[in-house]
């Protein structure tokens, strides 16, 4: 029998972020205590307004060892950057 | 027979039991810090227990307020002994194991959570603020300790044993909670507090829900220890856990960091 919880990593959404950030993992029995567990450890210092978690094992890698295939192709590829445009202020955040 | 308690005298003694009902139960809260059985639930436990320490100065700070005598929320925290508390010896029951500490956590959050709603509409504006940012964090309180008794009762044929175990051993401490004297008369009164009687069924109603879904037999005895809320008969264990929440201020009086 297997006595260890499973390992969930935790994402957390800042006061003024856009997106949900990975912060780090920890263990919980279910869904419901991984989410009461992320409130302990990471937004005790007022750090979140949003929690997701995600058990470990439901989550798919890429393997470092692809790490030339998949990345350095895209290296020489400057034209990729838009660099050349200004950007309205009245856009806002992108 | 002593005369009735003033509404000063009364409301004095209500923020007595307030006070220390969560400066005693975060100081027990607290002996887990560095033992709980798993990291999460260790820092879960510390945080519960910095939420009633943080209570408790605001509660003993107006008592002090209150009383009138030029002293501070430390002054009656750690100046006092164990006969001048008046918090219910549930709060004061050492914690056992794991799972006891946190069927006893669940039976006064659920007391404390319905008690914070009726103090949020106190007539005393101080009171009411003071409930009021307390409710949030009881909430969570109550949340957590009641999944947790949900989940060890409904658990493990032996996690289930110690949680039946914890809940026959503090059922007997539970009717401390609701019991109605003078004190609490004049605070209904004046509608700065409830009357505790009158918190009972909404308390059975929630403990009976969440026992139930734990698989659990709440006991079927109306008997109760009391004397902690009046200060006529603490337990044992208060004496030795005043003896180490305040040896510092009794050996370095005065003591500052």
């Amino acid at each position: 029998m297997k006595n260890e919880w499973p390992l969930w990593e935790i994402f957390i959404r800042g006061q003024h972020g856009m997106s949900h950030r990975h912060v780090g993992s920890l263990h919980a029995p279910d869904a419901a205590m991984a989410i009461k567990n992320a409130r302990d450890v990471y937004t005790r210092r007022n750090e979140g307004v949003s929690i997701w978690v995600v058990e470990a094992n439901n989550i798919a890698a890429s393997s470092p060892s692809d790490k030339g295939p998949l990345y350095e192709p895209s290296e020489s590829k400057v034209y990729r950057h838009p660099t050349f445009f200004d950007i309205p202020d009245e856009v806002g955040a992108m | 027979m002593a005369a009735a308690p003033t509404q000063d005298e009364a409301l004095l003694q209500f923020l007595l039991r307030m006070g220390d009902n969560t400066l005693i139960l975060g100081h027990r809260v607290s002996e887990w810090c560095g033992h709980a059985p798993v990291l999460e639930e260790d820092i879960a436990l510390a945080n519960t227990a910095l939420d009633l320490i943080g209570q408790t100065q605001m509660w003993l700070g107006l008592a002090a307020e209150v009383q009138g005598e030029g002293k501070s929320a430390d002054d009656l925290a750690f100046l006092r002994d164990a006969w001048d508390f008046r918090n219910v010896l549930l709060v004061e029951v050492p914690n056992g194991d794991f799972g006891r500490t946190l069927m006893r956590q669940f039976l006064f959050d659920a007391w404390h959570s319905i008690q914070l709603g009726h103090l949020m509409k106190s007539t005393n504006e101080r009171v009411a603020a003071i409930a009021a940012k307390a409710s949030k964090e009881v909430a969570y309180h109550l949340e957590r300790s009641a999944d947790t008794v949900v989940g060890l009762g409904d658990g493990t044929a032996e996690s289930n044993t110690r949680m039946q175990e914890a809940l026959d051993y503090l059922w007997p401490y539970v009717g401390e909670m609701f019991a109605s004297d003078e004190v609490d008369a004049e605070m209904a009164k004046a509608g700065i507090a409830p009357d505790p009687a009158s918190l009972r069924a909404d308390f059975d109603a929630l403990a009976t829900r969440v026992l139930k879904e734990a698989t659990l037999t709440i006991p079927d005895s109306s008997f109760g220890h009391k004397g902690g809320r009046n200060g006529k008969m603490h337990t044992e264990h208060l004496g030795h856990l005043l003896t180490q929440m305040q040896w510092l201020q009794r050996a370095y009086p005065g003591a500052k960091w």
